[in-house]
């Protein structure tokens, strides 16, 4: 194997890896901001200027925290649970290109970890994998709010998983690949695939609600009805990692919604880029706005939107895509 | 569903926990998030689906009742703010009307519409703090924030008023202890200016919002058999299709001569309930008004008393303890050792934010009240769940007991 492209590898993971990290912090930070300036208060003020070092006093406090492990869990699952959630958002962000790719020195970079032919299949299945993290982080606490979440978990996942999967077949369909750059390529040529597919983008936004358990779907560990779900027993970073885990999992849906839908980074220019982390910022933002504009709905609710709404109306979508395209 | 006074219910020492079944026992509380202060439910769950709710109640006991039996009655006044510590001045108000009552005092008019402003004031901080609480408890939590600020404005009148914010002990036996503050009145029409607006925000935002609704319609439903024989009062009875508001039925104060009306609603459901607290809202700003009209026309006419005149009882005013030496020796009397109402029971109901609220009190013509006991409003809407519980999810209980509105210092008293 070539030295340069692995070496070239691993520098791209490590930044990944630390960007996103960061990024999951500032993710807070941002939300905890926005939904002050949106209920008519200041949000983090006295660490740093603006709060900045929130972040910082915040990741202080999780590391130096003691490492509760309760009496009746089993352990190791227990240990393992925030891992898998914190490592398959990381995982999944290595097919997704997080820019158009550019020469440094002569050396062409692509920013992606891998370009894979079947890239959108991988991302989603690491993110279905994501789904252990709460399952049986739920299921070793030897706790009964965290078994409920656990179970919610697996049913909001997997239902969602349908519709995120089956809204998606439609772009597909009509690019030909599962490769993100090459969704890329193909709305350069044609438009964005939106013009197109007005409601798989919708059902996939709201399937990415779920996904991410977000607030109108902030079910699997809403502190309101079962305290705080598979978290109630974590403590320090084994539960900072559940948080940089959903954190993440917002920035990469972020990510995949302009890639897929949007037009991504289009032809790759410095306007294009930043239009791109335009896209990105709003649908990040777009989390947060929800979460303090609208209640939460009922997990029964939930799967009568999912089986009974979205189901049905991503089938339809694809069986007419295929009409058109024959 | 009727009520089974003698249907035997287990003891929790004897559940079994584990069972050989799918139902899973859950502790909803006393230290869950939702659980409005120390309510402990015991939730019996198909799935999510809740089988069996047993209430437990007592984590906040603090024997107020027994605690009267051992106070002069002017002592007794601010341990009464501990219990509905949301709108505390009711609680106040409760105590000295049915002392009032006892001995047969009548309050001077100008203190009547001093207490009646107290009174509505703080059903407004009661409500939303209801708002607030509940919203947040089903998700929405901007709705939280907004609705404190406006309690704020209101906490910040009655902190002008009597020094206190929450706990007010704003009101004595006979009367009120001092005259509104000279820019109580302004900062009480700022605030009802703004509140109409207010309450058009959180309605903006709710009301026509489909997943408040969907969280809300047809949820809890109580009938209206189930919301009178589990003595439901207050907003529980009226969304159940019983128009029943203890200021029109047996007005005290000045109730009969505001204009107000009752709103009420046959559906029973949280949403019915949700509606009238926020209608309910709009009524007392409308009281608030007139009370305002009727404290002016109070100074225009000249009448100054804030205290009933009743040397047996009540203490004279300042100036006379200061300059009369029968009236000195009067208040050390009655401040060593409290007055002595005659012989007699009394049971008093008034309309607090919550429902009824009404105070016995037995008193053998000594200085202490041989029984005193509060019929607390939380208490019996506490009770309801455990018929209203059984079919619902996880998510509704939460709901439930957000609009039932039970504060646990006055079930456990």
């Amino acid at each position: 194997m070539d030295v340069a492209y692995l070496i070239a590898t691993v520098v791209k993971i490590v930044i990944i890896l630390l960007v996103f990290s960061a990024l999951a912090g500032f993710g807070t930070y941002f939300e905890r901001k926005v939904l002050a300036f949106m209920q008519r208060r200041l949000g983090p003020m006295y660490v740093g200027p603006y709060g900045l070092l929130q972040i910082a006093a915040d990741g202080i406090k999780l590391f130096t925290k003691e490492d509760i492990i309760p009496a009746n869990v089993v352990k190791p699952i227990f240990k393992i649970a925030p891992v898998i959630t914190a490592a398959t958002a990381f995982m999944a962000a290595a097919a997704i290109p997080f820019m158009p790719s550019f020469t440094i020195g002569g050396y062409e970079v692509k920013p992606i970890v891998s370009d894979i032919n079947v890239g959108l299949l991988y991302i989603f299945g690491v993110m279905g994998v994501g789904l252990y993290g709460p399952l049986l982080g739920g299921m070793a606490s030897a706790n009964k709010w965290s078994i409920i979440s656990a179970a919610r978990s697996a049913a909001v996942f997997i239902s969602y998983e349908v519709v995120t999967g089956l809204s998606i077949l439609a772009p597909v369909m009509m690019v030909g690949s599962l490769s993100l750059i090459d969704f890329n390529n193909w709305q350069i040529e044609n438009g964005w695939i939106v013009m197109y597919q007005p409601l798989a983008f919708i059902l996939f936004w709201i399937a990415a609600f779920a996904e991410t358990g977000r607030t109108p779907f902030h079910l699997v560990a809403n502190d309101h009805e079962i305290i705080d779900g598979f978290g109630t027993e974590y403590s320090g970073m084994r539960w900072g990692l559940f948080f940089i885990g959903e954190y993440a999992n917002m920035f990469f849906i972020s990510f995949v919604i302009p890639l897929i839908f949007l037009g991504g980074f289009g032809e790759g220019t410095f306007v294009d880029g930043l239009l791109f982390f335009g896209k990105m910022a709003f649908f990040f933002f777009f989390f947060l706005w929800t979460r303090a504009a609208w209640p939460d709905v009922r997990p029964d609710q939930l799967m009568w939107l999912c089986w009974k709404v979205l189901m049905p109306l991503a089938v339809i979508n694809v069986v007419i895509t295929g009409i058109v395209m024959m | 569903m009727a009520q089974q006074p003698n249907r035997l219910r287990p003891f929790f020492e004897n559940i079994s926990y584990e069972r050989e079944d799918n139902e899973l026992v859950v502790n909803f509380g006393p230290q869950h998030p939702s659980a409005h202060g120390q309510l402990r439910l015991m939730l019996h769950l198909q799935q999510e689906q809740i089988v069996k709710a047993h209430p437990d109640i007592g984590y906040l006991h603090r024997g107020m009742e027994k605690m009267a039996e051992n106070m002069i009655y002017n002592e007794f006044m601010p341990t009464t703010d501990r219990m509905d510590y949301i709108a505390s001045s009711s609680n106040n108000y409760g105590f000295a009307l049915a002392v009032e009552k006892l001995i047969g005092l009548e309050v001077p008019r100008r203190a009547k519409v001093i207490r009646m402003m107290i009174l509505e004031i703080n059903r407004l901080m009661s409500h939303l703090f209801w708002l607030a609480t509940t919203a947040l408890d089903i998700g929405a939590m901007t709705i939280f924030l907004y609705a404190f600020r406006e309690r704020e404005y209101l906490m910040d009148i009655m902190e002008g008023y009597c020094g206190a914010r929450l706990t007010h002990a704003a009101i004595r036996i006979g009367g009120v202890p001092l005259d509104i503050q000279p820019d109580f009145l302004e900062q009480l029409r700022t605030f009802l200016g703004k509140l109409p607006q207010n309450i058009k925000d959180y309605e903006d935002l709710l009301d026509e919002n489909r997943i408040w609704r969907m969280r809300m319609e047809g949820v809890g439903y109580i009938s209206k058999e189930m919301a009178l024989s589990w003595g439901c009062t207050g907003p529980m009875l009226r969304a159940s299709g019983v128009a029943w508001d203890i200021r029109k039925e047996e007005p005290y104060e000045l109730y009969d001569e505001v204009e107000f009306r009752v709103p009420w609603s046959d559906k029973g459901d949280n949403f019915a309930r949700y509606r009238i607290y926020m209608e309910e809202m709009r009524e007392s700003a409308k009281i608030l008004y007139q009370c305002i009209d009727m404290y002016e026309k109070c100074v225009r006419d000249g009448e100054t008393e804030l205290m009933a005149h009743a040397p047996k009882y009540i203490s004279a005013p300042k100036l006379d303890i200061m300059t009369q030496n029968y009236s000195l020796m009067q208040h050390f009397v009655l401040v060593t050792q409290g007055m002595r109402p005659p012989v007699g029971e009394v049971y008093v109901p008034t309309e607090s934010p919550k429902g009824e609220l009404g105070y016995y009190i037995n008193s053998q013509g000594g200085p202490y009240p041989y029984r005193l006991k509060l019929r607390a409003p939380s208490f019996w809407h506490t009770g309801i769940l455990t018929d209203l519980l059984p079919g619902h999810y996880i998510p509704d209980v939460v709901s439930i007991i957000g609009t039932t509105n039970i504060v646990f210092g006055e079930v456990d008293r």
